[in-house]
């Protein structure tokens, strides 16, 4: 069943969807460059267990709000101006994935005690000299569901939505949104995904769970050793015929983690 | 009529297997290919070349500035600009561009143009590119999307260093200056004429509208392709109101002079297929990441430049495709002006950017060509818009009495000489 659409606005008048479903304890979703669906198997998954809250980052929705935000601080505090919008009843916990996590991680470092737990889904924003990670901004579609997907046939498929590129409107449309999103992602992940979290990242201090994907070609499992390296209290999950799209590719294993280390 | 001899200053040794065994000519160009002993050589080949159109009468002679890429080995323009103030005295010094968001801070392009407009006397056109992304954002790791930002705000900073006579604080978002006191000041008051090159962004032609800059349709393209583009922007010059002067708009043209249309394509064809074949060839990825477009331009739907199917396309034209798609101008002397004369009406131009050298042509047939169209092609061109005659919005304005350099640079030696023989003492005498 997809998720519910509801609308949240930030204290800064900054409006967005909300995508949401489930009950029990709350759970907030960050969502990554590639978006949010309401389809989301994972959100699904997870809000059997949880009450879901997955708000949609300026660039990537209806609304226009994306140059209101450039660069970390106004992502991390952005974030958490949603997570206040929401008006929950105590500290929730955090999901995000790859951009979100990384957003998501330096809210945690910023606002230490305003978060319960900490999940972090293939996370971007390290940057390892030895082992440069492949720059997306400059790679074409099929490399993409390559570097992206354990499966890259599905993950095409995933990427397109079935789109027809031969239908110029079609294409146009394609290439405002991808044009918006990725542009907006480029605020903190070009030309290096690395915005200085490293400084902080001692700061964080609630259990956190770092997932990684083992087909991840994006962010390797050097990388997510690394998370769990950098972060006091935390405890990490590789999660077997899934890449970087961990979430698509295999939500119930991840939301199977997610429970067993929340709840 | 102004013509402008433009140098891209290309690589000319790319192997030929260069499509096949490359990724790329711009970018991660493979290192190992350049030479820096051939490059001394050629740097001065080229440097000449400029020098030689100055000679010949051209009214400009152009540069620009691209970074890690195999057709233009220019990354700092001014260093290319300031020799030729040195050695010429005519021709108008027009560097098209400095990238200005790529300056950190902007002033120092503001410094930098001025120190050329002093030393030429008033002979810079300036050039202020966004920058392809291939050189501003993947060679010099600006962000796409707050590139435009920048460079907007790096716009308004040079300006404004130009044109105030005080020192002023500047609390820019990307720059933040206490005390902005551009120092040295160009001749050309309070501005010299400013060439926005553009690929087809709706921004770029308000921007150019706004400030009464001229607007440079700078691609390989050619003419015809180039005509949809500049009819596009001339429709939008009617409707803000503004005159139609031809100065407003300017347009890159490949030009091949022979003494007959078959000597043309044997004398040149290798050579501008080289260009298209190896010198074009660029990894997709790098020429459109998201967010360096803007919306408003994506939804228009004019993305001309480095797109794929050119890249396809690229690979199997002939000279034959070449002549006839009108990416070249090619021929004899009466050739070469008749299409001259059709593209510079066509496209309402008042300034032609005629790139002579191209590839690995070499440096006699570079000159040939250059002195035929000099000599038998230009002339009959000049006057073609006589309304711009008394329109000099769009031109450098150079001082009479300035520095000639070729020949100060002789009278000092030989006044040193005199001088030296006066004052010099008994023989053997310290």
């Amino acid at each position: 069943m997809p998720l519910e659409v509801q609308r949240l606005t930030t204290r800064r008048g900054i409006g967005c969807d909300l995508l949401t479903a489930g009950d029990g304890p709350d759970l907030v979703f960050f969502h990554g460059a590639g978006g949010a669906s309401p389809d989301d198997p994972l959100l699904a998954t997870l809000a059997q267990t949880f009450r879901v809250h997955a708000p949609v980052w300026p660039g990537f929705g209806v609304d226009e709000t994306e140059t209101a935000i450039e660069d970390m601080l106004d992502f991390t505090l952005h974030g958490w101006d949603l997570v206040d919008a929401l008006d929950l009843a105590g500290p929730p916990l955090i999901v995000g994935h790859s951009m979100g996590a990384m957003i998501a991680a330096e809210m945690a470092s910023v606002a230490r005690h305003d978060l319960q737990q900490l999940v972090l889904l293939t996370p971007a924003g390290m940057w390892i000299d030895a082992e440069p990670t492949p720059d997306l901004f400059a790679m074409l579609p099929f490399e993409m569901a390559e570097t992206l997907f354990h499966d890259p046939v599905m993950g095409e498929k995933v990427m397109t939505g079935g789109l027809d590129f031969d239908d110029n409107d079609a294409l146009t449309a394609f290439m405002v949104s991808n044009s918006r999103r990725l542009g907006t992602a480029g605020k903190i992940l070009f030309p290096i995904p690395n915005r200085r979290l490293s400084k902080r990242i001692h700061r964080i201090g609630v259990p956190t769970l770092v997932v990684g994907g083992e087909s991840d070609g994006l962010v390797p499992p050097n990388y997510i050793e690394l998370w769990g390296e950098s972060i006091a209290d935390s405890s990490v999950v590789m999660v077997a015929e899934a890449g970087h799209m961990v979430h698509v590719e295999q939500p119930q294993a991840v939301a199977d983690a997610i429970v067993a280390f929340a709840t | 009529m102004k013509f402008v001899w433009f140098n891209l200053m290309p690589w000319p040794d790319l192997p030929d297997d260069f499509r096949e065994n490359h990724r790329s000519v711009w970018v991660d160009i493979d290192s190992k290919l350049f030479d820096p002993e051939r490059a001394n050589g050629l740097y001065h080949e080229y440097m000449d070349q400029l020098e030689f159109a100055d000679e010949m009468g051209f009214d400009g002679i152009g540069v620009n500035e691209h970074h890690q890429n195999g057709y233009g080995i220019m990354p700092s323009p001014n260093l290319i600009a300031a020799a030729l103030a040195r050695r010429t005295s005519n021709a108008a010094i027009c560097v098209i561009g400095n990238s200005i968001a790529l300056y950190n801070p902007p002033i120092r392009v503001a410094e930098e143009f001025a120190m050329l407009d002093c030393i030429s006397g008033g002979r810079l056109v300036a050039g202020f590119p966004v920058g392809t992304p291939m050189d501003t954002n993947f060679g010099y790791g600006q962000i796409p999307a707050l590139t435009r930002d920048k460079y907007d705000e790096a716009h308004e900073l040079i300006i404004r260093a130009w044109a105030e006579d005080e020192p002023f604080a500047f609390d820019g978002k990307y720059n933040q200056l206490r005390y902005v006191n551009c120092w040295p000041k160009p001749i050309q008051r309070p501005r010299p004429p400013i060439y926005i090159p553009g690929g087809g962004s709706i921004e770029t032609w308000d921007f150019c509208l706004d400030h009464d800059y001229n607007y440079s349709y700078l691609s390989f393209n050619g003419h015809k392709a180039g005509r949809v583009l500049l009819e596009g922007y001339w429709e939008r010059v009617a409707e803000r109101d503004k005159d139609e002067s031809p100065g407003r708009a300017s347009f890159a043209q490949i030009i091949c002079v022979a003494d007959t249309d078959a000597q043309a394509e044997e004398l040149y064809a290798e050579h501008i297929l080289y260009f298209f074949n190896r010198c074009l060839h660029v990894h997709p990825g790098f020429a459109d990441p998201p967010g360096y477009r803007t919306v408003k331009t994506i939804k228009a739907g004019k993305l001309g430049g480095l797109r794929k199917e050119n890249q396809e396309m690229f690979k199997t034209l002939t000279w034959k495709d070449l002549v006839e798609g009108g990416f070249v101008i090619a021929g004899s002397p009466d050739t070469v002006r008749e299409q001259m004369e059709q593209m510079i009406k066509d496209l309402r131009i008042g300034t032609v950017f005629g790139l002579f050298h191209m590839g690995d042509m070499p440096d006699w047939k570079t000159r040939f060509s250059t002195q035929l169209f000099a000599e038998k092609v230009m002339p009959s061109l000049k006057n073609i818009w006589p309304e711009l005659e008394t329109d000099d919005r769009w031109w450098c304005h150079p001082i009479e009495d300035r520095v000639r350099p070729e020949f100060t640079i002789e009278s000092a030696r030989a006044r040193a000489q005199m001088e030296s023989q006066a004052n010099s003492g008994p023989e053997g005498v310290i």
